[in-house]
């Protein structure tokens, strides 16, 4: 059943790249606890707006956690603390009454914020464009049935490609790394027969792209794993550690 | 004017052949002499943009989020529908494209659906040889699924994330040719207006919404691929940035707007529960293959969906359409559902809602079997509703969900304005008064893949052009207006929220221009939005500045868009007196309380000409001509 919650809430509020940012406090009074976190949010700014206060700036879009857009820190973690969840599918109702919330942005070196708690994700379009594609252009694609893929590989490549590219996986590493996002691109493919032929090429240039970007290496925290709203797993991470070694020690490719 | 849909003759299966043929050819090396603006990068927009730049035009793309990847297609769930007939209960292309004429109740143009299932089939190849991971048999072949307004199996799926899988697909495409150099993209841009010179489209104003700037793109020609209107009625499955702006301003620009009045409500959403909702949330159609819709069988019936025995149940789908039973189109499955309701047999807290309950599915196919093929939706549905739907029935209700009506545009996908092309669901030719499930996707790829590719080159090839950079008086006219309406918003400062004023037009729509129309309701309508949007100029609370990242702003614009267009919308459903597919008017229905058409006065798409602000807009029509299907009254029994 519904019922009314009143929080406490630490907002990091940051004017532009430039300006330091600081925390600042606000009351949610009234929260029903049906609410998702970000209609909480929206609430708090439309009480700020009338106060004649600027809302908090939050990327959003879709709301059903599939576009990627939303995302921030609550109470230290990447999109909060139940498993499985982007921001936008998390509940007040998994909250009481008189909590206090921890709201910021995603954190990382690749991240610069942009606004409030809207950070700058252009990176992963980098690593993408470095090579997450398989090179088909329009209207050469061979007859769709003549290619069989087996029903174990198509799930497990569907269970990589379901990653939402939200950066959860990066803000929640201590080094800051996007192992998982690389590594779910990477496996969609490798385990694809259409995947194959730039299979080398896509490993060693993704890798180079995300280091480019300035994002940190894997040491095996597993905090990725965990922050995945789409629960991706670190046995991607191994399929692309394993890719990236043939790529580099077996291939022509470089 | 005389509309002209441009529609080649000849034969229906042979108008695309031929047309192609006839249509000219710009040569590889002077492709790259032309520019092309696409905004938007959902299906339509991102595959549009990937395959112009593969054939070696100069390509702007331009998006609203902060990467092109996040577009709203990525939240459609169900599927795409292809005539490939791999499962062999007779499909065909034929088939395909009489399902959607008939599915749109007879309110489509016939030579379009039909190029679409013409290409529905090249989709499915392109798409697996992107790497999209569809669902597969054990032998490792596709594996196909049935859909609403169908009796067979010919929807492709990725578990119930396909719009995800086909839109990252035609990302990755976009993507390689940004690395390529042929797509310069625009990420966090809204465009606020189009730029017309000599009578062409040529550029586009927009704002950078990290910065706040105006800015100016000049090209040859600009596509829209911007999507749907649906959150008009603020409270939809659309996405918070959806909105009208991009098309309302080129209608405003001298594009036509066709069929706006056509909504589609989709039966199949997690009920509204509060009134402090953002947005409504789609459990996938495809959920009606193995779900049953019940109600209880006695008005008032409050107990809770276990304790109520198979005798007192009413399966009112099933009951009423033998034939489709829980896989009736999604107009006729939410006005039973809406009925139910207002008969008192609704169920949950509001009274609002229907059961669709997989128990029976659960049964005959095991848990497992229905995890695999539903398990994300009904996690989703745990989540927002707190209930575990493999125990207890889902609630589910009716909600806005997609636009039929868009601009208009003929067989070539271009607007009344010259150069100016629309796609995706930001047009209006394909699904007439309704659409079929899993159709959505088709067409936005078939659009961006394969018909834009040939029908663009025609239109750059006899063209002149005229030198009209960004630097043509008209670039510097239109950012002005744009910039006079952006201080405008600001300088209001009044008392009301713009999310105040967004929810009370999606009240005024849902209530009289929702699922059920009738006159008063809608003279009544337009009214009320007069005085919303007067209220609007007035009292609207728009913090912040201009020179920022100012959400509120970005908001505001597009109400101001959706407070005119409502009224456009309701104009058109008042002008239409019939009823057909998603467009109820309750004057005109069947003794069975299906929608009844009249073929006699309005078998036509109307099309809306700007005549100025304040000014009733001027009427135009399209006649839909029918030689190769013949009209009928739509059964579903």
């Amino acid at each position: 059943m519904s019922t009314s919650i009143c929080l406490t809430l630490k907002i990091w509020r940051q004017k532009n790249p430039a300006d330091k940012g600081r925390f600042e406090n606000y009351t949610a009074k009234d929260i029903s606890t049906d609410m998702s976190f970000l209609e909480m949010l929206d609430v708090v700014n439309e009480q700020l707006t009338l106060a004649g206060q600027e809302p908090v700036a939050f990327d959003h879009d879709c709301r059903e956690g599939i576009c990627g857009s939303c995302g921030t820190m609550v109470n230290g973690r990447a999109h909060g603390q139940l498993k499985g969840t982007s921001l936008c599918q998390l509940h007040m109702r998994h909250f009481k009454d008189g909590d206090t919330l921890v709201i910021e942005p995603f954190r990382a070196r690749a991240f610069p914020v942009i606004k409030d708690l809207v950070v700058d994700r252009s990176a992963f379009d980098r690593i993408i464009q470095a090579g997450g594609f398989i090179s088909v252009n329009t209207g050469s694609a061979p007859a769709a049935n003549t290619l069989l893929v087996p029903l174990h590989n198509a799930e497990k490549a569907m269970d990589a490609a379901a990653c939402i590219g939200c950066g959860g996986c990066v803000a929640a590493c201590p080094n800051a790394s996007a192992m998982l996002f690389v590594s779910a691109k990477i496996s969609q493919f490798a385990l694809l027969p259409q995947g194959k032929p730039e299979a080398a090429r896509r490993a060693l240039a993704m890798v180079r792209a995300m280091d480019a970007c300035g994002f940190g290496n894997c040491s095996n925290h597993r905090e990725c794993e965990n922050a995945c709203p789409k629960e991706i797993a670190i046995v991607n991470i191994a399929r692309l550690n394993r890719e990236y070694v043939k790529a580099s020690f077996a291939s022509s490719e470089s | 004017m005389r509309l002209d849909a441009k529609i080649p003759a000849g034969p229906l299966p042979q108008k695309w052949d031929l047309h192609r043929f006839e249509t000219k050819l710009v040569n590889p090396a002077n492709k790259r002499k032309y520019d092309i603006i696409v905004v938007g990068t959902g299906l339509a927009g991102a595959s549009a943009s990937a395959s112009l730049a593969e054939l070696g035009y100069n390509v702007k793309t331009f998006c609203i989020h902060d990467s092109p990847r996040r577009a709203h297609s990525i939240a459609a769930q169900g599927g795409i529908n292809a005539a490939t007939n791999y499962p062999n209960d007779g499909d065909s292309i034929w088939r395909l494209f009489y399902d959607t004429v008939k599915g749109g109740d007879f309110r489509s143009r016939e030579a379009n659906v039909y190029r679409l299932a013409q290409v529905s089939n090249a989709i499915i190849d392109q798409c697996v040889a992107q790497g999209v991971p569809f669902a597969r048999e054990y032998g490792g072949l596709l594996a196909n699924r049935s859909f609403g307004g169908a009796q067979l199996s010919r929807t492709f799926y990725a578990r119930g994330q396909t719009g995800q899988q086909l839109l990252l697909g035609a990302y990755s495409a976009l993507m390689r040719q940004v690395a390529a150099g042929k797509v310069k993209m625009f990420p966090r841009r809204e465009m606020l207006d189009i730029v017309v010179a000599n009578g062409q489209a040529r550029g586009i104003v927009t704002r950078n919404l990290v910065s706040g700037e105006l800015e100016r793109h000049a090209g040859h020609a600009v596509l829209l691929c911007t999507g749907g209107y649906g959150n008009v009625y603020f409270l939809s499955t659309n996405a918070k940035a959806c909105n009208v702006t991009a098309t309302y301003r080129a209608y405003k620009r001298g594009a036509f707007f066709a069929n706006p009045c056509f909504t589609q409500i989709h039966p199949t959403c997690i009920p509204v529960h509060g009134t402090y909702q953002s947005k409504l949330t789609l459990m996938s159609e495809s959920l009606r293959n193995d779900g049953r819709v019940w109600v209880p069988k006695n008005a008032g019936d409050k107990r809770p969906p276990s304790q109520i025995p198979e005798s007192e149940r009413d399966y009112f789908l099933e009951r009423k359409y033998p034939s489709f039973g829980n896989l009736v189109p999604r107009d006729v499955a939410s006005r039973n559902s809406k009925e139910q309701c207002d008969q008192g047999k609704g169920v949950g807290a509001t009274g609002l809602a229907v059961y669709l309950d997989f128990a029976d599915a659960i049964t005959r196919d095991g848990r497992a079997s229905i995890e695999k093929k539903y398990g994300n939706l009904f996690q989703m549905y745990d989540k927002i509703s707190g209930q575990d739907p493999y125990q207890t029935p889902m609630m589910i209700y009716p909600a806005v969900h997609y636009t039929m009506g868009g601009l208009w545009v003929d067989y070539n996908l271009m607007s009344t304005l010259d150069g100016l092309f629309v796609l995706g669901e930001a047009n209006f030719s394909d699904h007439g008064a309704n659409r079929l499930g899993a159709s959505a996707l088709m067409q936005g790829l078939a659009d961006g893949y394969f018909v834009i590719p040939y029908t663009i080159g025609g239109y750059l090839a006899g063209t002149r052009f005229e030198a009209a950079g960004t630097d043509h008086a008209a670039f510097g006219d239109t950012e002005r207006q744009v910039r006079d309406q952006v201080q405008k918003l600001l300088a209001v400062r009044g008392k009301r929220t713009v999310d105040d004023f967004h929810r009370r037009l999606g009240l005024i729509m849902w209530d009289y221009c929702g699922m059920s129309r009738n006159n008063a309701g809608l003279e009544k309508a337009r009214t009320l939005i007069q005085e919303l949007r007067a209220e609007f100029w007035k009292n609207v609370l728009v913090p912040g500045t201009e020179a920022d990242l100012n959400q509120s702003l970005e908001k505001a614009g597009r109400v101001a868009d959706f407070l005119e267009f409502g009224e456009l919308m309701v104009i058109d459903a008042l002008a239409r007196q019939e009823s057909c597919g998603g467009h109820f008017n309750e004057a005109y229905q069947t003794e069975e309380n299906e929608a009844r058409r009249d073929d006699a006065n309005f078998c036509h798409a109307a099309a809306w000409e700007f005549a100025g602000d304040g000014k009733d807009p001027n009427f135009h029509k399209e006649p839909l001509v029918f030689e190769n299907v013949h009209l009928t009254q739509r059964s579903y029994k």
